[in-house]
């Protein structure tokens, strides 16, 4: 399941933002989202949660939503698999 | 290829509204039910680029504006999903509509009676959430903290505005309970049937040749049948 929330989270990312599948492959724990990548912006960051709730499978609350969760691929991810474990 | 078709509108009147058509009075007549809100500027694109697809298939399709909608002079704010319903049973009826292609929350509004496709349907609330999470996060970048819950307390009383469109409290009501209907003979395309990325997920409106060939196709070939 924690590979499949990897894969799925990537594929997410790269349908949100309209990245290429291999540069999304080449995301690490460290590599920086928000700030970083030009194409996520406060829309597409919109887009981006809205669309883990519905093919991950979890709500996100308003008070879930910081500048830290988006900071880097890792947060993001241990984020998502955090709310899978608990749905 | 722009034409007018009567709209009933809540005063029991009838208004003109809009439509794109490829109108050769073939017997293969397909009706587009747009995607809403804002999702139906980023497709928009792609869905006259699968019309003019059709077109040379040898297919007449027709997509009406939504009353309140892009050229409609109807009152955004006084409109709610089933103004909108009977509205598209009106477009399928002037336009004899042999088929139907709702795109996005265009299911939500579909005329049940019609056989045709759904392409990634979408639930009311699902619209409805993302249209307001990106008025929260715009907020907030404005140092204005607003939250959903608090936003849609407000809207089932007085109306939002979200996306630019002024919701009224019927509509953010019928958005939050509405989900495509079941018992139909309409079929799902998933956007694993088109390939590539949604559009509607876009910041900014794109077209997709190859999306618009696999949609068209997909379509062309059902008709044909």
């Amino acid at each position: 399941m924690t590979n499949h929330t990897d894969r799925e989270l990537r594929r997410i990312l790269a349908d949100v933002l309209g990245l290429k599948p291999a540069q999304v492959a080449e995301f690490d724990a460290d590599t920086g989202l928000f700030g970083h990548l030009p194409e996520l912006d406060s829309m597409s960051v919109a887009g981006l949660l809205t669309e883990m709730e519905d093919r991950l499978g979890f709500i996100i609350d308003d008070d879930e939503i910081d500048g830290e969760l988006l900071e880097t691929y890792g947060s993001l991810l241990a984020f998502a698999q955090a709310k899978r474990a608990a749905a | 290829m722009i034409g007018t078709w009567p709209c009933p509108a809540a005063d029991k009147t009838t208004a003109q509204e809009y439509a794109v058509s490829f109108d050769s009075s073939r017997t293969k007549r397909l009706l587009i039910l747009p995607a809403l809100f804002d999702e139906a500027n980023r497709l928009r694109r792609l869905t006259v680029e699968v019309m003019r697809r059709l077109d040379g298939a040898g297919i007449d399709s027709f997509l009406p504006d939504l009353p309140g909608c892009n050229e409609s002079l109807a009152d955004f704010s006084q409109l709610t999903l089933a103004d909108w319903a009977s509205a598209m049973v009106a477009a399928a009826r002037h336009f004899r509509a042999s088929h139907v292609l709702a795109i996005r929350g265009g299911a939500l509004v579909v005329p049940q009676s019609l056989p045709g496709w759904r392409y990634a349907p979408a639930n009311g609330a699902t619209i409805l959430r993302q249209m307001l999470r990106i008025r929260m996060l715009a907020a907030r970048e404005a140092g204005r903290e607003e939250t959903q819950g608090s936003l849609i307390e407000q809207g089932l009383v007085e109306g939002l505005e979200l996306a630019g469109y002024r919701l009224s409290p019927a509509m953010i009501a019928a958005l939050q309970s509405a989900t495509p209907p079941e018992e139909t003979d309409q079929s799902i395309i998933g956007q694993d049937m088109l390939g590539g990325s949604p559009l509607w997920l876009r910041a900014e409106p794109d077209e997709d040749r190859e999306q618009a060939d696999a949609l068209a196709a997909v379509l062309a070939l059902g008709m044909a049948a």
